[in-house]
C-alpha cells in the first residue's frame, strides 16, 4: 500500500516558522495516520533540516507515538497503584490471553491494539481500562468480556 | 415549579454514564414540555466516586441529590420528582455522601461538581476573575508579598514555598519570561488535577493571569497529559471564553498586561512531570532532565526565566489574593498551611477526591471521608502515600498528621496526594516491586544510577517475589537504595528507592516470609502461591465459585470450596475476592 503524503506535507507546512514544533507535528501526523510512517519522518527532516535520528530520538522516547499502524480500537488497561491493588495485572493478563496479543501489539484482524499504560488517572474506580476515548471502571473479567464483545458487534453490523 | 438539574459529568461520571444520563434528561424534559422549567447542567465531578450524582435544585433553593443514577431512572425522576414534588427514595444519597463531605474544607474543589465548566458566567457569579481584577491594580512586589505571606507551598511534590518562588522569577532580568502550568499528573494514584481542570478550568486561568503577571510573563503554557481528553476539551473551551471576554490575550482588563495562554499535550511520559524535562518536551526535544542549577527561574523555556507551579498551586492563588494571606495561613498546621487534595483510592468504602485542612491526621481522612475500610473482616495493611516516590506507612503511624515535614519524617512524601489504601491482602514485596518496574519503565536512561541501579533492584525484587531470595538480597536492596538516592540526576531517581526503603523498614517481616519461609502472607506473589481453600477458613459462600473463569472450583451449596488444580490457571481471582482470605 502507498501512503498518501499529501496530508503530512500540508501538516509540516502548517509548522513552518514556529518554534517548539516536532511534537505537535507528530501528534498532528499521527492523528491522520494513526502511526508515523517512516516516510514522513523522512520528510520533516528535509523540511526542518534535522537529522532523522533526532526525530526518532523522540518517536521512540515518548510512549504514545507508534511507528507501525495500530488496530481500530486501542484497549489500554490501567496499570497505576490504585488499579494494581485492585487487580488490574490479573486484567492485562486475562484481555492478552483473550486476544492472543501482549502489550503493544494488535490482533490479526487489525481490530484490536492492547497497551499497558502506567496511569490513567481515575484511581477512584479502580481497576479502569480505556478503549479509544471511553473509560470502563471498576471492571473485571466479567465486564471485559462484555465491552471486547460490544466493540465486536459493532464491527459485525 | 421551576430549577436546575446538575449531572456530574467529569471523567468518572462519564465513564458510569452521565452523559446519557444528561441527554436522557434533556429529552424527557422536552418532551413533557418542562424544558421551559428546568435546565439541565452537566458540571464536573464533584469527588466522591458513586457513578452518576444528580442534584436536583428547584429555584427556591431546595436541593435533593441522586446517586448512582442511571439512564432508565430519569423517567421516574421527572414524573415523580419534578412534576409532583415527591423525591424518589431509592435513590437519594445515603450517609456514605454525608460523612465523605462532612470533615472536608473545599476551597480548591469548591466549584467542582457545583457549575458548569463550559459557562464563564456560572464562574463569573461566584466571585471569578476579581481576583485577578484586583491583583492587575497590585504592584508585583506586593502580589509576592501575599503570596508569601499566605504559607502556600507548591503541590506538585516538592512543597517548595510558591511566593518564594515567584519572587526569584519577578527579580530575574530578561526581555520574555514564561509562565507554566504543570498539568502532567502521572503519579499513579493521583487525579486532583484532572477533576480541577474538569470541574473549575477558570480557577486555574485565573492564577496563571495572577502568576504571570507578578513574574512579567507574557506567554504561558498549560503543559497538560494526553490522557486526559476530556480536561484538554474543557480547559481549552474556557481559555477561548476567557479570551472572549478579554480576560487573556493583550491588554486584559483593559490594563497595559498581556497575556496569551497556550495548551500543550504531553506525549506519554512520566518523566515529564519534572520541569527540567517538562520544558525540553515543551522545546520539542525528549523530555529528559538536567541538573539545576541554573534553575529555571533564571534559565527555564528557551534558556529565558520560567515559573513553573502545579494546577492545584494555581488553584489556590485566587482566594489568596481575595481573602489575604491571613485567612489561609490561619488555615493549616505548622509550616503546612491551606488545604491539600488527597486522590483517595484502593481498599476503601469511599473513593473519591477529599480536600481536607493541612495537619488533619491520615487515620482522620482514611476513616473520616474515606468510611474506613471497603471489606471491614479484611483489616487495614498499609497507605501509600506520593506514589512511586513516596512510601507505604503502617498502621502504626497512620495517626501522622498531613504535613509536608511530619510526612517527610517517615520516609514517604505528600507527593501531589496520592493515597491508596491497602488492606491485609495487599504485600508489601509486592508493591515495592510494583513501583520499581514503574520506575524502571519511566526513567529517561540519561543518569546511571536510575537506569542501571533501579534495574538491578527490581531484578532482585522479582527474585524475591518468585521465593529465590537470599539474606544478601535484602542488603543489596538497602544499600542500593542510598546510592541511588545520593547520585541519581534528577527527582524520578533521587526518590524512586522511597517505596523500597518504607516497605522494608515497617514490613520486614514480609520480606523475611518471602525470603526464608518462602511464602507470601497477603498470597499474592504466585509462585508462592498453593491456591488451596483452607477448609478451617473457608465459609463455604460460592464467591470463588462465581468469580472462577476457569470453572477450577467446585463447590455446591453449604459446603467447602475445592479447587481443581489441573484447571485452575492461577489467575488469583478467588483469592481477591475470598471475603475471609481463605485461598493460600
Ligand atoms: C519525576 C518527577 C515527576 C513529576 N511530576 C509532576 C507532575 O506530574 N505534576 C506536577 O505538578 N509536578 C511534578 N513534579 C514536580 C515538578 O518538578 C515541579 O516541582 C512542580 O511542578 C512545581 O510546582 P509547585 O511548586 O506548584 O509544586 C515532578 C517531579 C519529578 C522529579
Amino acid at each position: 500500500m502507498t501512503l498518501d503524503l499529501s496530508k503530512a506535507k500540508k501538516l509540516i507546512e502548517s509548522y513552518s516558522g514556529k518554534k517548539g514544533i516536532l511534537i505537535p507535528l507528530l501528534q498532528d501526523i499521527q492523528k491522520e495516520y494513526g502511526f508515523v510512517p517512516n516516510e514522513v519522518v523522512k520528510l520533516i527532516a528535509k523540511a526542518f533540516d534535522m537529522y532523522p535520528s533526532k526525530i526518532y530520538g523522540v518517536l521512540t522516547f515518548y510512549t504514545q507515538f507508534y511507528t507501525t499502524p495500530r488496530g481500530k480500537h486501542t484497549i489500554k488497561v490501567c496499570q497505576g497503584t490504585a488499579c494494581h491493588v485492585m487487580g488490574g495485572k490479573a486484567l492485562l493478563d486475562y484481555i492478552s490471553d483473550k486476544l492472543e496479543i501482549d502489550d503493544g501489539e494488535t490482533t490479526h484482524d487489525g481490530l484490536f491494539s492492547l497497551e499497558r499504560v502506567a496511569c490513567l488517572g481515575c484511581c477512584g474506580m479502580a481497576p479502569v481500562i480505556m478503549v479509544d476515548k471511553e473509560f470502563y471502571g471498576g471492571c473485571d473479567f466479567k465486564r471485559i468480556d462484555q465491552i471486547l464483545q460490544r466493540y465486536k458487534e459493532k464491527e459485525d453490523n | 415549579m421551576t430549577g436546575r438539574i446538575q449531572v456530574c459529568a467529569g471523567t468518572s461520571g462519564v465513564s458510569a454514564g452521565a452523559d446519557d444520563v444528561a441527554t436522557s434528561f434533556k429529552k424527557q424534559l422536552k418532551e413533557q414540555d418542562l424544558d421551559s422549567k428546568f435546565t439541565v447542567v452537566e458540571t464536573g465531578d464533584r469527588g466522591l466516586f458513586r457513578d452518576v450524582l444528580v442534584d436536583i435544585i428547584f429555584d427556591d433553593g431546595t436541593k435533593t441529590i441522586y446517586e448512582r443514577v442511571t439512564e432508565k431512572d430519569v423517567q421516574k425522576i421527572v414524573d415523580s420528582h419534578l412534576k409532583q414534588g415527591e423525591p424518589v427514595k431509592k435513590l437519594l444519597v445515603g450517609k456514605d455522601y454525608e460523612q465523605f463531605f462532612k470533615d472536608q474544607e473545599r476551597i480548591v474543589l469548591q466549584n467542582c461538581g457545583e457549575i458548569d465548566p463550559k459557562n464563564i458566567d456560572e464562574y463569573l457569579e461566584r466571585d471569578g476573575y476579581t481576583a485577578s481584577k484586583k491583583a492587575l491594580k497590585m504592584k508585583p512586589e506586593e502580589i509576592v508579598e501575599v503570596m508569601k505571606g499566605s504559607g502556600l507551598r507548591g503541590r506538585g511534590g516538592a512543597g517548595f514555598p510558591t511566593g518564594l518562588k515567584w519572587q526569584f522569577c519577578q527579580k530575574a532580568k530578561s526581555d520574555q519570561k514564561y509562565l507554566i502550568c504543570n498539568a502532567d499528573e502521572g503519579d499513579p494514584g493521583a487525579f486532583m488535577d484532572r477533576s480541577i481542570l474538569e470541574g473549575d478550568p477558570h480557577a486555574v486561568i485565573e492564577g496563571m493571569i495572577i502568576g504571570a503577571y507578578t513574574i512579567g510573563a507574557k506567554e504561558g503554557y498549560v503543559y497538560c497529559r494526553a490522557e486526559y481528553p476530556l480536561a484538554l476539551k474543557i480547559l481549552r473551551h474556557a481559555i477561548k471564553q476567557a479570551e472572549e471576554k478579554g480576560y487573556l490575550g493583550n491588554n486584559i482588563f483593559d490594563s497595559d498586561f498581556s497575556f496569551h495562554l497556550h495548551v500543550k499535550e504531553g506525549a506519554g511520559a512520566f518523566v515529564c512531570g519534572e520541569e527540567t524535562a517538562l520544558m525540553a518536551s515543551i522545546e520539542g526535544k525528549r523530555g529528559m532532565p538536567h541538573p539545576r542549577p541554573p534553575y529555571p527561574a533564571n534559565e527555564g523555556l528557551w534558556g529565558k526565566p520560567t515559573n513553573i507551579n502545579n494546577v492545584e498551586t494555581f488553584a489556590n492563588v485566587r482566594h489568596i489574593i481575595l481573602k489575604g494571606a491571613n485567612w489561609f495561613s490561619d488555615i493549616g498546621y505548622k509550616k503546612s498551611k491551606g488545604t491539600k487534595v488527597f486522590a483517595l483510592a484502593g481498599k476503601v468504602k469511599n473513593t473519591g477526591l477529599v480536600e481536607v485542612p493541612m495537619g488533619m491526621s491520615i487515620k482522620d481522612l482514611i476513616f473520616g471521608p474515606g468510611g474506613g475500610m471497603k471489606q471491614k473482616k479484611i483489616g487495614f495493611k498499609a497507605v501509600q502515600l506520593g506514589g512511586p516516590s513516596g512510601g507505604c506507612l503502617p498502621e502504626l503511624l497512620i495517626e501522622t498528621p498531613i504535613d509536608y515535614e511530619s510526612i517527610n519524617e517517615t520516609g514517604a512524601i505528600m507527593g501531589s496526594g496520592g493515597m491508596v489504601v491497602m488492606d491485609q491482602r495487599s504485600c508489601m514485596v509486592d508493591i515495592a516491586k510494583f513501583f520499581l518496574g514503574f520506575t524502571v519503565a519511566e526513567s529517561c536512561g540519561k543518569c546511571v544510577p536510575c537506569r542501571i541501579g533501579l534495574k538491578r533492584m527490581h531484578e532482585v525484587l522479582e527474585q524475591l517475589t518468585d521465593g529465590q531470595g537470599t539474606m544478601e538480597h535484602l542488603n543489596f536492596l538497602k544499600e542500593m537504595s542510598q546510592t541511588v538516592i545520593d547520585t541519581a540526576l534528577c527527582g524520578l531517581g533521587n526518590t524512586a528507592p522511597n517505596p523500597v526503603l518504607t516497605t522494608i523498614k515497617y514490613f520486614e517481616d514480609e520480606y523475611l516470609a518471602h525470603i526464608k519461609e518462602k511464602s507470601c502472607p497477603a498470597h499474592v506473589c504466585t509462585p508462592l502461591v498453593d491456591f488451596v481453600v483452607d477448609e478451617s477458613k473457608c465459609i463455604r459462600c460460592g464467591v470463588c465459585y462465581n468469580v472462577c473463569p476457569a470453572d477450577a472450583i467446585e463447590w455446591k451449596k453449604k459446603e467447602t470450596a475445592r479447587i481443581n488444580q489441573e484447571k485452575c490457571i492461577k489467575c488469583k481471582s478467588c483469592i481477591t475476592e475470598c471475603p475471609v482470605m481463605a485461598i493460600s
